[in-house]
Formats: structure tokens, sequence, C-alpha cells
């Protein structure tokens, strides 16, 4: 009986879960806001090696399809070492998020340490800050939008809006590399979040905290007015591996 | 959170060097056990839950003798409140109000606190309390993501108002959608007694739309960049502190205003219309400046500002860049009931019009007789018209524009057996009058200065339109009659120089 509802709940995700693919990124020079080179205040651009990336964020469909095939990533199963105890909180068992819940919108409140299983899963990893920033650069039509302060401002609007109630389901318009919801929609983990302080200025290493104290962001950010990405940057360095959020997500990525 | 152990994996060599540092200041501070100024020795008593209030209102004092452990629980709530009339805007706040909560605690106490920032949070924060010695003022120890709760502790080593806020990247917009608030460091003594204490807080906030544009407006980061704040606010938001919201005091009351400044830009010239500050700790320092009418508070900065109601009315509280009050919203009302005290203040004496020296109103007239004058074709009609725009002008001020003047203040015109002698009038039209005079059978004593800015045409002209008008009987002055007069020295005594 248990089976049969675990192949229900499997074959509603594979039906759900159609739109997810991994889309090719060509990859090449990309200047990142935070500093790559010696100089913090120099932008040194770095080569992005080709990847392919998920289209869209993983779903709450294809998360319950995860932790039914993997008993031990399963909320109260998960050791509180790797998924603090918010884990899937917001699901109405530990199997399932629930009637009330849109399937093919993002999976949240995961932690970094499940997210990054999920990947394995799939043969896949979570994607490095660097490939998430520059996929996430581009907008509908250009690779690299982020000197349009319409650009900005678009993101910047759904940071002012309080959380909603009930999320909306992954597929929203795609940029121009074919990649949907890097912004607007939720949080996402990336594999190396908790490095993203670390300047290479000798003046600064040893010196996580720097970005925490008023003022300091100016110092380590190349483009000032980068607030958009700023702000994911800030998110994403006050998590622990374990932490988990009610606007946090994630997609994965594999070699190109 | 997070800790310097994940630098020591990318740069083992780098926190090596950081904890032999670390290490050799702290065996230097054992060496010397010297008690930080401030330090009142080691917390006492069973540990006080700090009670934090909203604004406007200020905790009741902590009336300790001695240093306590005080935990203060502090939460992180981003939230949709009005700006203004029908304006919504996504605030983050501390403890749910914009300012956030007040801390009061005594100087010595050892705070141990907590930071929540609620689940429903999109954003990660801290918090930087001006009022703590050490890196950040705290920061570092309580970057909280969304759904967690970060705990620290430290000394108040300095008596004083100081501003606490958010610190996280990007500072300037965690503090323009509100994140900052006041915690009070009591001298041991407690601070002196006062009726009330209110907090007062203003801020400046960025928003696409126009001031009071309605709907929901979001933050407007270039706005921001450029610091030309759509609204100046205090207690963030228009009539936080107004209508039924005023804050209120009775006549003889002190009033002590704990006023901070969140910024994030602007500085603020408050002032209360109508008060004197009888005492003003700016800066919130030690020092108390006296009889203070503004004061100037910084961004990021506080004062304790003190004043006795002595006057009922509604006093009003600005940014006295005065732009910001009208125009952005940087107002408050101090509503002070009770009776009057007419020795302090009168209220409104006299309610007259006023034109002004030469009221634009009808200076043709004066232009065509000038010129009627200088061809020799000058008429009585011309005069009085042109007498008539000239004294309204100049004239009807104090005697009236019905030629009336005020009972026992200012002489009539009007049937005024002080017209007979026109000499005597031109003379003190030209020289003044000071002293006693009696008028239809009335004493007046005050003083009219010399018409030094009129000619002597527009004096004959001014003349002929008084006798010509208010009932007097009739007839007509001169430029000659004036320029005559004009020659003649002042008579007696009673006519002023100046």
């Amino acid at each position: 009986m248990t089976r049969w509802a675990t192949l229900a709940i499997a074959a509603l995700c594979c039906v759900s879960a159609n739109a997810s693919e991994y889309v090719s990124l060509p990859g090449g020079r990309f200047e990142s806001v935070l500093p790559q080179g010696p100089v913090p205040t120099v932008s040194t651009p770095v080569d992005v090696k080709p990847f392919r990336m998920r289209n869209v964020p993983v779903t709450l469909a294809e998360f319950e399809s995860f932790v039914n095939a993997h008993p031990q990533w399963r909320r109260g199963s998960a050791p509180a070492l790797y998924a603090d105890a918010r884990y899937l909180l917001d699901w109405s068992t530990p199997t399932a998020a629930g009637a009330s819940r849109l399937p093919a919108s993002p999976v949240i409140n995961v932690s970094w340490f499940a997210a990054a299983a999920y990947c394995e899963s799939e043969d896949a990893r979570l994607p490095t800050w660097i490939e998430w920033e520059y996929a996430a650069a581009a907008d509908e039509s250009r690779t690299d939008a982020r000197s349009d302060p319409a650009w900005r401002r678009r993101i910047l609007a759904w940071y002012e809006r309080p959380s909603a109630a009930q999320l909306d389901a992954v597929g929203s318009a795609p940029n121009a590399y074919g990649i949907s919801d890097l912004h607007g929609l939720v949080w996402e983990w990336v594999d190396d979040f908790n490095a993203l302080f670390i300047a290479g200025d000798s003046r600064t290493q040893g010196d996580p905290d720097l970005l925490k104290f008023c003022g300091s962001g100016a110092l380590n950010i190349i483009d000032r007015d980068s607030y958009a990405v700023l702000m994911r940057i800030a998110l994403l360095s006050s998590l622990n591996g374990a932490d988990t959020t009610g606007t946090l997500g994630f997609r994965c990525v594999k070699p190109g | 959170m997070r800790t310097a152990g994940f630098a020591s994996i990318h740069r083992p060599f780098g926190a090596l060097a950081l904890i032999a540092a670390l290490c050799t200041s702290l065996s230097a501070g054992a060496a010397a056990p010297v008690r930080a100024a401030g330090d009142l020795g080691a917390p006492r008593g069973a540990p006080i839950h700090a009670v934090l209030t909203s604004p406007p209102h200020v905790p009741t004092p902590t009336n300790r003798t001695y240093p306590a452990k005080v935990i203060v629980d502090l939460e992180v709530v981003e939230k949709v409140m009005p700006i203004s009339e029908g304006v919504n805007y996504t605030f983050w706040t501390f403890g749910g109000t914009v300012p956030g909560s007040f801390i009061r605690v005594r100087q010595g106490d050892t705070v141990e606190f907590h930071l929540k920032n609620h689940p429903d949070s999109k954003m990660p924060h801290n918090i930087d309390l001006h009022g703590v010695t050490g890196p950040g003022g705290g920061a570092a120890s309580s970057f909280t993501a969304p759904g967690h709760e970060s705990q620290f502790t430290f000394k108040a080593l300095n008596e004083g108002i100081y501003v606490y806020h958010c610190a996280t990247a990007p500072v300037g917009m965690h503090v323009a959608n509100g994140m900052y608030g006041l915690i009070l460091v009591e001298p041991p003594e407690g601070m002196p007694k006062v009726d009330h204490e209110y907090y007062v807080m203003q801020g400046d906030f960025y928003t696409t739309g126009k001031y009071r544009e309605k709907g929901s407006q979001p933050f407007d980061m270039e706005k921001a960049i450029d610091e030309k704040p759509t609204y100046v606010l205090f207690n963030g938001a228009e009539g936080a502190l107004t209508g039924d919201n005023a804050l209120a005091a009775n006549v003889g009351e002190t009033v002590r205003l704990y006023v901070g400044n969140g910024g994030p830009n602007l500085v603020s010239s408050f002032h209360v219309i109508g008060a004197i500050f009888d005492q003003v700790r700016y800066e919130g320092g030690s020092n108390v400046q006296t009889n203070v009418q503004t004061t100037l508070i910084p961004a990021g900065g506080a004062a304790i500002v003190k004043f006795t109601a002595k006057v009922p009315g509604s006093y009003v509280l600005v940014d006295h860049s005065i732009f910001r009050a009208f125009n952005k919203g940087a107002l408050a009302i101090m509503k002070v009931n009770g009776g009057e005290d007419k020795a302090i203040y009168s209220g409104k004496e006299l309610d007259s019009v006023y034109l002004g020296d030469r009221a634009g109103a009808n200076l043709a007239a004066v232009s065509k007789a000038a010129a009627s004058a200088a061809s020799g074709t000058l008429s009585l009609d011309e005069q009085v018209r042109a007498g008539q725009a000239l004294f309204a002008g100049t004239c009807s001020v104090c005697h009236q524009a019905d030629g009336k003047g005020l009972p026992g203040v200012f002489p009539p015109l009007a049937q005024s057996d002080f017209l007979a002698d026109l000499n005597r009038v031109m003379g003190v039209v030209l020289h003044g009058l000071n002293g006693a005079v009696t008028v239809n059978g009335q004493q007046y004593n005050s003083v009219m200065p010399p018409m030094t800015q009129l000619t002597d045409d527009e004096i004959a002209n001014i003349l002929t339109y008084v006798l010509n008008s208010f009932g007097n009987p009739g007839g007509r002055v001169s430029k000659d009659d004036v320029k005559k007069q004009r020659a003649v020295a002042p008579a007696a005594a009673t006519a002023s120089t100046h």
C-alpha cells in the first residue's frame, strides 16, 4: 500500500517535472562583483568553463520524490548536523508537502547538505557562486544585463516584497541562456556559499566578518551599484550548511 | 554565525597569526587587570528581562543601584505598514515598529542580547549598537539568517543615549527601510526626574513614487544614493505623532525627549516651534547646553532635550531644514494642556490689515497725479485718488482704513479736531510725533515716526484725501504748502526728529 502511494507520488512528480532540464551555457570571460584578483578594488575577470544548469529550481514534487527514494533525507531522519529544526517543516508529512502546496513551486527550507545530496542523486552538483552569478547576469535578451538600472530595479523589487504566503510555480520567462527563476522567486544555495566573503587582499584575509560591518561592503565589492547581487551574497553568507529558510531553494549543474 | 574557522580552511597561516595576536593581547590584559571606566563590577541579583517599548514611549527608569545582568529580546520583522495616508511601504523593523523598540539599561549592566530574525523574513539582519564597546558594535556577532536567533553579551560601559541599527550589507538599504532605534544607558544615579519622557526618531525614506503618491511604494535605490528623500519623517510615518497620536503634557510639567536620527543620509536641525530647550545633551554626550533653540542631530546620532511646558497649545516638532517639514512630512505635535499664562504669552492682541509700506495696489493713481502735478493740471479728484492709494499703503496700518484709529492707541483722522491746524498736521507727518496729544478729547501717548520716505507731492495728496474723506469737511493741501512746512524746524518738544 505504502509502496503504491510512493509510486503514485513519483508519477506525479515526473509529470510536473517535465519542465526541468539541463541547459548548456557556453562559459567565457566573466567579471564578478566580488574581487577575484589580488587587489580588491580592481576587477579581475575570470574564465567560466562551459557547464549545464537546471533551467528551473528543484520543485516540491521533485524533492518529494527524492526523500521517498532516500529516507535518510526525510524530515526527522536527517541528522541535526546536516539539517536544522526547520528542515522541510512546511511539509504536512515527512514525505509530502501537502495538498495546499503547488507541486511545481520551488522546494524551500532545505539545508545545503540536503541540496548537495539531491544534486548528487542526479549526477550533478550545486553551482559555484561564479557559475550562478554568470548565469544570473542575463535578462531575457542579453547575457549580461547588469549595467542596466532597470534590470537592477526589477531584482530589488522582489527583495522589497514581503514573503508570499504561497510561492509561484517555477518556469517564469527564461533568460538569454534559457534559464528561469534566477531572480524573483527564491534565494538559491551555491556550492561555495561559505567562502563568499573571503577577499584575496592580504589586508582582509582572515576576516570573514568584514562584510557584516556597516560600510565595509564598499571595501570588497567592485561594482558598488550591484545591490541586487550584493544582497544575495549577504543572505548566503549569513548561513551555515545546516540552515534552512522559507525563501531559500536550489538548483543543480552538470559539467558542460 | 559563521566563524573564523571558515577562513582558516583557506588561509591557515593568516588565521594562526590572528590567533597569536589575540593571545598576546589577552595575556597582556591578564597581567594588569584594570577595570575599564564604567565597569561597575560583576552583575548582581537575578537576571532581568528588559521591558522594551514601542515609540513614542520610553521604558520606566531602572531604579537600580547595582549592576545587573539584563536580557534583551529583540525580533526583526519585515512588514508592510503605511508611510503616509493611503501609501504602503515594506519596512524592515526591530520589534515591528519604526523606529525600533526602545531599550533602557543602566551603566555597568551586562547585557545579554538576543536578536531573532522572523522566519518570514527574506533578508539576513544584524544589529550594531553604538552603545557597545567592541568590533562592529555587536554586528559581527549578531548576523542572523531568517528564522534564526543570535546571542551576544556586552557590558554597557558608557552612559548616554545611543543609536542602534542594522549593519547588514547593503547597510544603507537596511537603514533606509527603518532598521534603527535607541538604547539608553542610564548613569548609575539614574536620569533626573521629569514628568514625561518620549521617544522620537527621524529618518529619511526613498520611494519610487512621489511624496504622498498612493499605493504600494517600493524603495528607490537611486534616490537613496543621490540622497534625495521622498519623505523625512518622525517615527516612521506621516501622522505618527500628530492628531490623536500627538505627544501630550500639561502646563508646568517637564518633558524629556530622546531624539534620535536614523538617517540614512540627512542630518536633522531639530527644533520645537514655540519652545526653548532648557537643556540639551547634544550628540547624546555628557555636556549639557542650555537655552537652545535648534539642535543638530547627526545621522546615526541622538540627543536628549528637556523643556518645561509653560503655555498651553500645540507645539510643532520639526526638522528646521524646513522644506522637509512642510513638503516631506517631518512634523510632530506636542499638545500642552492647561491654563493660559498671559504674562508669558498674551495670545493675539491685534489683528489688522497690513499692506506693506507701499502696497502695489493702486500706484497708477499716484503716478498719474505726479504727471498732472508736473504739467500743472492736477485736479482735486486726482489728488484724492493718489492720496487714497498712498494712505492705504502707509497710514491705514495705524489710523485704520476707515480713519477711525484705535481708541487709546492710534488717534482718529475721521472727524478729528486735530485737523484744524493743517500746518501742525503737516509737521507731524514730516517730522513725526512723540509724546502725549489730545484728539477729540481723548489723550494718546505713543510714537509716530517721521514719514521721511514721502515726497512733498505725496504728503499733499494724502492730506487732501484725508480732508475729503471719513466725514471730514474737505479742503486741499498743495505741494508748496508741504514744502514750506518741511523748511520749518520741528515744532516744540512734542515733535521727534527720529
